[in-house]
């Protein structure tokens, strides 16, 4: 039974780049993140190269992004320090939005390829892996410059024998970044997969809709944990 | 032989997987958003906030679900235990 299928049910397989006998590449990731990392950027540039007083659609849009980023950032981290760490929380939650966004916006099945396919960066478990162990060796700095040495008596804290779990929680907190976004990306391309593989036409609209509401919340939660984790080990 | 038994049991543990991994957010769930229906109809005019913190709760509620369904997905696609 063949039907015109726009997405299809493929978990696990990547279009490998060899670079060297050992070092491989999963072609189709770096590319879409290649492609969501220009994109983003051109649109930073072309909403604050020309600033004016009086904003445009454009600086409004962008100027609508900075809030954003900027309230995560200040309840978070408190007015003290937000503006130190503003940069990175931003960039996280730009590119999460922006590859989950380019997975469920661009027909990528158009683009026929020999092995995996075109799809979201943060489908691949690899890329969330990288942004989640990103964001703790971000705090583990953030600790060090605020704190000096004095960081580690946040191990200590609030009694000595909660060392083990707050020595373990450095371990969970990446391990629970990373598989929550991969397997919420993962999720939502499978539940469309499978509503479009039953029924191929219009109903599989709204869940899409949901996809991409959830999948912007899911930008917005992990960038409010980075900043959470930064902020809690500078408090 | 072997390795169909272990696929076969691997398929119930993902459907286990995700039974149980729904279960449990599920009453979460319904208890987060009633509670914020309850504050919305007692104060109307924190509607935006209540929704914000809601929603963000609901995601993290969420997630718990989603590990589950990592393992179960991990079990179907990625099976550790099959072949070499």
């Amino acid at each position: 039974m063949y039907t015109f299928l726009l997405s299809k049910i493929e978990v696990g397989a990547h279009l490998y780049v060899d670079l060297t006998e050992n070092l491989h590449l999963h072609g189709e990731t770096v590319f879409v993140s290649a492609l969501v990392v220009t994109v983003v950027s051109l649109f930073l540039i072309a909403g604050t190269s020309n600033l004016q007083k009086v904003p445009g659609n454009l600086q409004n849009l962008v100027e609508v992004v900075y809030e954003t980023v900027k309230s995560i950032a200040l309840t978070q981290m408190g007015p003290s320090y937000y503006s130190q760490f503003l940069p990175f929380t931003a960039t996280i939650f730009l590119f999460v939005l922006g590859s989950n966004w380019a997975g469920a916006l661009i027909p990528w099945k158009l683009i026929e390829l020999p092995e995996g396919e075109l799809s979201a960066p943060t489908n691949d478990i690899n890329t969330t892996a990288c942004l989640a162990l990103l964001t703790s060796l971000s705090y583990f700095f953030a600790g060090f410059k605020i704190k000096g040495i004095g960081y580690f008596k946040r191990y200590v804290k609030p009694a000595l024998f909660l060392l083990p779990i707050n020595i373990v929680e450095d371990f969970t907190k990446p391990l629970s970044l990373n598989f929550r976004l991969f397997g919420n990306v993962v999720a939502d391309e499978l539940t469309v997969a499978v509503i479009c593989s039953l029924v191929p036409f219009i109903v599989p609209v709204p869940i899409m809709m949901l996809g991409l509401f959830a999948s912007s919340i899911q930008a917005l939660i992990f960038s409010t944990l980075a900043a959470n984790y930064i902020g809690e080990v500078i408090e | 032989m072997v390795d169909s038994i272990v696929s076969a049991a691997s398929v119930v543990a993902a459907a286990i997987a995700v039974g149980f991994a729904g279960l449990g957010p599920g009453i979460g769930q319904g208890n987060a958003a009633g509670q914020a229906v309850e504050g919305i109809a007692r104060q109307p005019e924190a509607e935006g906030k209540i929704r914000g913190t809601l929603l963000l709760s609901l995601a993290f509620m969420e997630s718990l679900t989603i590990y589950g369904l990592v393992v179960a997905l991990s079990l179907l696609f990625a099976n550790p235990f099959v072949g070499g």
